[in-house]
């Protein structure tokens, strides 16, 4: 089972990251600060993280601090989803 | 009247209104001249006087703002540059101007001193966010410029009919084209919107459109104008915060393009009524979607909604009456005020309704031509029907009705229009170009829910070579700005080409709206 923060990096790293190593992407940095991911990619990692994590995020979760960090998005799938077994179970299913 | 006196007489008149939120800034427009006022003598110091250009490569942030302010100040012109343009174009745009200094930002700086390296003409390079001594060639904090400098500018001779700014557009060769605009264009320009749009210093702005795109832009230059407040942010990336923005700051005009609105009205949760205090939104860059005015209709019932059609050549030619949306949602509207509009055949007689011919526009907001580009300007700026003047062909293809209401047809090139942003196949095709195993490429359009047009490059390799979509946006995304960047890949033998070899990009563009409307 991989850590949520592994999962969230390749995600970043095969959509947004094309060809860069993946390891240039820290967990804590800014990911709008860095032009990693712009407003439509943003969409699209709620979509990914809503599939994924098997969680439903309301528009009011919309924020950076939520979303702008592989370690922001992985603190806010543990406080959603309450385990990580649970993602890694959904994931794998 | 200059540009930069606009806001010397707001921080007179109403020192402590605030000027400009930006991120945790508050600027008061006593505190933003101030600002201004630094950097202009820090610029003047380090050698920058007037009609010089300085290049602005920032995102949406406070210095932006302090530094357009402050190179008008010193009677220079700038520009300011997309803040995704990677090294290569930013180095164009450098020597195209020949600028002799660069604003940016410290998370900028290998962007920015990789353009260096290929731009003899820039001495100065004033970094934000960064202590000590930049790393780049004549590189100076900004931070120490403002805290060191005397907030007085430099006495400078400039009048009205000098040039303010430059605004590099993309052209359908590929090669970026310097749309110069005078102080008088710009007030003339932001004179009209404001009327239209009934602006005053009541008004509170909120934009989260890059001021390197002239439609953002104008909302600064706007709101300074008419004693405003501009609250500016980087993009729409997180829907939550501008909707608290939209909220806490009792925003009341909210101006979009296509994508925005389409990222807004994803949200799930938002409850119509709830922002009251927004008075107007505006649409431009591309034409919004039927169902989605309707969607904001609903979504905002006390707004006015404004459709607008502009170009980097004029910024704006026609604008919708909001009492007429409901009767002509297709229509794009008619001249904006104190401007001309007409359609004409391809000999420059005026056609009557209903008939098909490429828009004209005539007004005290047309640029000037294109910054030392003769040839490209002579395509634009035409003889009119007074001996005494040139008038601007916008190289759009528009009908009226009987009433005089514009339709915007299509566009004469090639260009595709992608989240509002002009995308010259071109440019992206050259880039293409430049990945080894690439035989053929061709760039076209295929509808998008979310950015109107996405970008797709069909790809011919060249034989025995392997190539992978990843490879070839990877490699657009390290030498492309980000709206530039294919979405879609498809890999072919070969290509339909004209009898002369020449591949018909027009064909394949047509066949993928046709494959599009079929599957929708």
């Amino acid at each position: 089972m991989q850590p949520i923060e592994s999962q969230i990096r390749n995600f970043i790293v095969e959509n947004y990251m094309y060809g860069q190593s993946p390891e240039s992407l820290r967990d804590s940095d800014s990911f709008l600060s860095l032009g990693v991911i712009d407003s439509a990619g943003i969409l699209e990692l709620v979509a990914y993280l809503e599939e994924t994590f098997k969680m439903q995020i309301n528009d009011d979760e919309l924020l950076p601090e939520n979303l702008d960090s592989i370690a922001q998005v992985a603190a806010y799938v543990r406080r959603k989803t309450g385990s990580e077994t649970m993602a890694g179970l959904a994931h794998a299913g | 009247m200059r540009v930069e006196r606009c806001l010397e007489e707001r921080a007179r008149a109403m020192p402590n209104k605030v000027a400009l939120i930006s991120g945790e800034a508050r600027l008061t427009y006593a505190e933003l001249n101030d600002l201004a006022d630094r950097l202009a003598h820090g610029l003047w110091e380090r050698g920058v006087s007037r009609g010089d250009r300085v290049a602005i490569f920032l995102d949406n942030c406070p210095e932006a703002v302090i530094a357009l302010y402050a190179v008008l100040k010193t009677g220079a012109v700038f520009s300011i540059v997309n803040a995704t343009a990677k090294s290569d174009k930013l180095a164009e745009i450098l020597n195209n101007s020949r600028a002799k200094a660069l604003v940016t930002h410290a998370r900028l700086l290998p962007v920015a001193a990789a353009a260096l390296d290929n731009a003899p003409s820039v001495d100065v390079a004033i970094v934000a966010h960064m202590e000590g001594e930049p790393p780049i060639r004549g590189g100076v904090a900004l931070a120490d410029i403002l805290s060191e400098e005397p907030a007085a500018p430099p006495e400078h001779s400039g009048i009205d009919i000098d040039l303010a700014m430059i605004i590099y557009t993309s052209g359908s060769t590929g090669v970026p084209k310097g749309v110069m605009i005078t102080h008088q264009n710009i007030s003339a320009t932001a004179g009209s919107i404001a009327e239209y749009l009934e602006n005053d210093e009541k008004d509170v702005v909120l934009c989260v459109l890059p001021i390197s795109f002239g439609y953002g832009l104008y909302q600064i230059l706007v709101s300074v104008m008419t004693g405003g407040t501009v609250v500016l942010e980087k993009g729409m990336a997180f829907p939550a915060v501008i909707v608290q923005k939209l909220k806490n700051e009792n925003v009341t005009g909210f101006p979009l393009v296509p994508t925005i609105a389409a990222i807004f009205l994803q949200m799930k949760d938002l409850e119509p009524g709830s922002f009251p205090h927004l008075r107007y939104i505006t649409n431009a860059a591309a034409a919004m979607p039927v169902p989605h005015i309707e969607r904001l209709v609903d979504l905002f019932p006390t707004s006015k909604f404004y459709s607008m059609y502009g170009l980097t050549e004029c910024m704006r030619g026609l604008y919708m009456p909001p009492d007429e949306l409901i009767r002509r949602t297709d229509s794009v509207g008619r001249a904006i005020p104190n401007t001309e509009a007409y359609v004409v055949d391809e000999h420059g007689k005026r056609l009557g309704p209903g008939l098909v011919g490429e828009l004209v526009i005539r007004g005290a907001h047309v640029m000037k031509g294109y910054w030392e580009n003769e040839e490209e300007t002579v395509k634009r700026l035409k003889p009119g029907e007074n001996p005494w003047e040139l008038v601007l062909h916008t190289g759009d293809l528009f009908r009226t009705d009987e009433e005089g209401y514009f339709y915007f047809v299509s566009r004469k090139d090639d260009i595709i229009k992608s989240r509002g942003e002009k995308v010259p196949p071109k440019e992206v095709e050259n880039a293409i170009y430049m990945l080894e195993g690439v035989k053929e490429v061709a760039v076209v359009g295929v509808p998008d829910p979310i950015l109107g047009m996405a970008i797709k490059a069909v790809v011919v390799p060249a034989e025995g070579a392997v190539l992978s979509d990843r490879e070839i946006i990877g490699h657009c995304m390290r030498n492309l700005e980000d709206f530039m960047v294919p979405k879609h890949v498809e890999f072919r033998q070969e290509l339909p080409k004209t009898d002369s070899g020449k591949i018909r990009r027009s064909q394949i563009q047509a066949e993928e709206i046709k494959a599009y409307e079929e599957a929708h």
